[in-house]
């Protein structure tokens, strides 16, 4: 019956990590523009067929 | 004859306008104008043509763009870079720009790939619903004016104004409650776990030592819940006392501490499970209430004020030489020049000959006003013709339409005006509980102590206003989502509240009961032959102007004649001609105009061909369509009046379209108008203000709920409480009744939950209240009060046939 310590301090582990990565997310700003990355997904099938275009415009500078 | 020449079909390539006259080509794409062509050929220089391919036609068209070039110089200003800029360090600056032209798929793919066209600009990113672009650039490499002027050429030309420059003070207070929500989430999840032993009697069959770690996991849980998730409700009742009122957050105040405290006793000293997992739950379900209540219309603005619309700079004329200044450094006695399409800025005197000042920004009404030099003119205008010379009288901030916004009350907040229904029960609830709670102790001290604090403290955890604080939120949440379902947007839930307790209900006429696009048009002289109404058709058609449109629609299907050497003078009147007949149409100048004609309200445009007086259409704003139905439903229950800027000619028609009872006032300022809102106010009325132009602006803000009606809901509207589609007008007398019932369904949802704290509080003046009964009570009464609320106001949305269209 001891296990069941181990098993609730990793349940509770798990479902900390779970609460720190939504609050990670929200702070990202994931949830605040839900509409145009469904557009933006559609885009970079496009790109690769025509031309090879460097995704990350961090390559400027 | 025929009228479709070739030319006619083509569209252009970037735009997808009919190419009309001329037509420029690059390769074999057609393009109906320079600005068109331009950017196709920026965009091909860059090799961004997929701009093309994802959808076709996606730009807008360019011939009507300002070809002004200095009008963006104010940019180089440092103290307006300053206010506009989001972030700025020595290579790298942020901006955020509101992009209205956004609207397809091309607009984002070519406004995040701006890096491709100016190497200058390091990220950009596209938020499409709310229309705005976030720009990263390297401001050694391009200039704030630079990235303005590239995104103008590209045909995204950024909207800036003075609301713009005023910091905006995002609110981060719905991100800040979904945290909460989280944390109590993932806390009453957890609890709930581990108090599964305490629901059935298996407690006693575990090891002792499983069922403390249980109990103190539970208090460790229940931690951040009491210390985090709860803030909100702490500060909110503590306001509340403050100014000796009891809202709604003081009894939920009450159980948290009773509950929390109560719990730690028992767990600490007695090793009992506590009631840890009914507090989690307690938070978990009022703050999805709360959230539910914070339905947002990300695209609409409702506060905004006159600064939003105007101009962000103006054109200065200082001997002779053109300068460009910020309008807050514009002084009285400054001359100005205005351009075609331009919003005059400061109430100021017309130096120039003429001008033809557009004011439907300000009324409603979209037919140009032509002015004499020496006039006065009021800002907020937009002029249409040729650029006009004015000097400036008032500061933007004093002139006849903005000394609005200095009036007191814009000062005061709307939410503070009306008690919220919660609110005065939860005084009566509260005092209620504390009555029984110590009634139970008394008595019960008489024969046993410990079982009189038992019941006091169970009578206060039980009495729990968790069901009666969820069914505000969760029905006004809902009834807001209905409204809006059927186009009628408001601004916060406690709108719906206030609109169920309206008795008054005050029209603006032009532009709200009066629809510009259904205008009534006669025509007086000569019978119009089949063939005269096509070259009118022909002529009219290439016209903007608000009457060319209203003669077009009146014209019907017409075949179209062919016309040569079309002109349209702005602010005069168009020709063309036909046959090698002159054809004018337009004042009674313009066409040269002699004879009488008939004296009727509204305005006149006349014929003439080579010289001939052929007639004059008379053209009256028509009624905007269910106007009258709406007022005729609204009069047995409502007071109504009418408020109008106009001169009193239209009684007749008006009375005869809405009937005797409304009270017609006219000639309103736009201080009139608030000044008429605030007698009924003060006579006790609760007024609901529906109006459209920043004319109504002083009114919507002191009426009890202010209402905007808008032909397109997204472009303009003065601030106000609650912004209607103008299709939806009809619906008025719904909105109002369904927002009546509503309220009814809280009061019904409010009997409910008394029933189950009828119950509870039975059980626990007995002292007979266990975790079990309390983790099934809490629940349950929860979840039922939300089921109810909800479906009962969808039930009721449906039966009025708000539903029926989405």
């Amino acid at each position: 019956m001891e296990v069941i310590f181990l098993l609730i301090a990793i349940s509770l582990i798990l479902a900390v990590t779970f609460l720190y990565l939504f609050f990670k997310a929200m702070k990202g700003g994931q949830f605040e523009d839900d509409y145009t990355p469904s557009i933006r997904i559609l885009f970079d099938n496009h790109k690769k067929s025509t031309k090879d275009q460097p995704t990350k415009p961090k390559s400027y500078e | 004859m025929a009228s479709t020449s070739p030319s006619l079909t083509l569209k252009c390539y970037h735009c997808g306008e009919e190419c009309e006259d001329s037509c420029l080509f690059v390769e074999d794409k057609p393009f109906c104008c320079q600005g068109c062509k331009l950017v196709y050929e920026v965009l091909s220089e860059n090799d961004l043509c997929i701009y093309y391919e994802l959808e076709s036609h996606p730009g807008e068209s360019q011939k009507k763009k300002s070809t002004q070039t200095n009008r963006f110089d104010y940019l180089d200003d440092p103290d307006t870079q300053l206010k506009l800029l989001d972030f700025k360090n020595e290579n790298e600056s942020h901006v955020t720009f509101y992009v209205p032209l956004i609207h397809c798929a091309s607009c984002i793919w070519l406004l995040e790939n701006l890096y491709q066209v100016h190497s200058g600009v390091i990220y950009s990113r596209v938020d499409f619903l709310k229309k705005k672009v976030q720009v990263k650039f390297n401001p050694e490499k391009i200039s704030l004016k630079e990235l303005v002027n590239l995104l103008s050429t590209l045909g995204y030309e950024p909207k800036i104004n003075l609301s713009n420059l005023e910091k905006k003070t995002e609110s981060v207070a719905d991100k800040a409650t979904v945290l909460k929500l989280a944390v109590a989430g993932f806390c009453f999840g957890n609890m709930m776990l581990f108090s599964v032993p305490e629901y059935f009697s298996e407690a006693k069959l575990m090891a002792p030592n499983f069922r403390g770690l249980f109990n103190y996991l539970n208090v460790v849980l229940a931690l951040p819940i009491v210390l985090y998730s709860a803030t909100d409700y702490y500060r909110s009742a503590w306001n509340s006392l403050k100014q000796r009122q009891i809202n709604m957050d003081v009894p939920i105040v009450l159980g948290i501490i009773a509950l929390f405290f109560y719990s730690l006793w028992e767990i600490f000293i007695f090793g009992n499970a506590g009631y840890m997992d009914s507090l989690g739950g307690l938070l978990f379900f009022l703050l999805l209430g709360k959230i539910y209540q914070q339905k947002t219309y990300a695209t609409l603005e409702f506060d905004r004020d006159y600064k939003s619309y105007f101009p962000i700079a103006v054109t200065r004329m200082v001997q002779d030489q053109e300068e460009v200044i910020p309008l807050t450094k514009l002084e009285v006695g400054d001359i100005i020049l205005v351009r075609d399409e331009e919003l005059i800025p400061a109430d100021s005197i017309l130096l120039s000959a003429h001008a033809n000042i557009d004011y439907s920004f300000v009324t409603g009404e979209e037919v140009p006003v032509p002015k004499q030099k020496g006039e006065l003119i009021y800002a907020g205008g937009r002029q249409k013709g040729e650029p006009v010379l004015l000097t400036i009288q008032k500061s933007p901030s004093q002139g006849y339409l903005t000394d609005l916004w200095n009036n007191e009350s814009f000062e005061k907040g709307k939410e503070k005006l009306l008690e919220p229904l919660s609110t005065k029960i939860s005084g009566v609830f509260t005092w209620s509980v504390l009555s029984i709670a110590f009634v139970a102790l008394v008595f019960w001290s008489f024969t046993d102590l410990s079982l009189g604090v038992k019941a006091f403290t169970s009578v206060l955890i039980v009495a729990c206003p968790c069901a009666l604080a969820m069914s505000t939120p969760f029905t006004l949440g809902n009834t807001l989502r209905v409204f809006g379902r059927s186009k009628f947007y408001l601004k916060n839930a406690s709108v719906v509240e206030r609109l169920a307790l309206i008795d008054t209900v005050v029209f603006d006429k032009t532009g709200t009961l009066t629809d510009p696009a259904n205008a009534k048009v006669y025509f007086e002289g000569e019978t119009l032959t089949l063939e005269s109404r096509g070259i009118l058709k022909a002529l009219v058609s290439r016209s903007t102007h608000p009457l060319s449109n209203r003669i077009n629609l009146w014209l019907g299907h017409v075949p179209l004649k062919k016309i040569d050497q079309f002109q349209e003078i702005k602010g005069k009147g168009i020709q063309g001609i036909y046959n090698q007949q002159k054809i004018l149409l337009g004042s009674r100048e313009f066409a040269g105009y002699r004879s009488q004609v008939d004296d009727s309200p509204g305005n006149k445009v006349f014929l003439t061909i080579e010289g001939m007086e052929m007639g004059c259409f008379h053209i009256q704003s028509g009624m905007r369509e269910g106007a009258s139905g709406v007022v005729k439903r609204l009069d047995p229950n409502y007071q109504l009046h009418l408020l109008s800027g106009d001169h009193p000619h239209e009684l007749g028609a008006l009375q005869e379209n809405l009937g005797k009872h409304l009270s017609y006032n006219f000639l309103q300022s736009p201080t009139d108008k608030l000044n008429y809102l605030k007698t009924l106010n003060s006579k006790g009325n609760k007024s609901l203000m529906i109006g459209d132009g920043l004319n109504d602006a002083g009114a919507l803000q002191e009426s009890e709920v202010g209402v905007a009606v808008t032909d397109r809901v997204s472009h303009f509207s003065p601030a106000s409480d609650a912004i209607l589609d103008a299709e939806s007008f009809y619906k008025i007398p719904d909105y109002l009744d369904f927002a009546k019932k509503s309220r009814t369904i809280i009061k019904l949802s409010f009997g409910l939950s008394f029933l189950y704290n009828l119950v509870g509080i039975s059980l626990a003046v007995q002292g007979l209240l266990s975790p079990v009964i309390c983790a099934v009570l809490m629940p349950l009464s929860s979840i039922s009060v939300v089921v109810f609320t909800t479906l009962a106001t969808n039930l009721v949305a449906w039966r009025k046939g708000l539903l029926t269209h989405k």
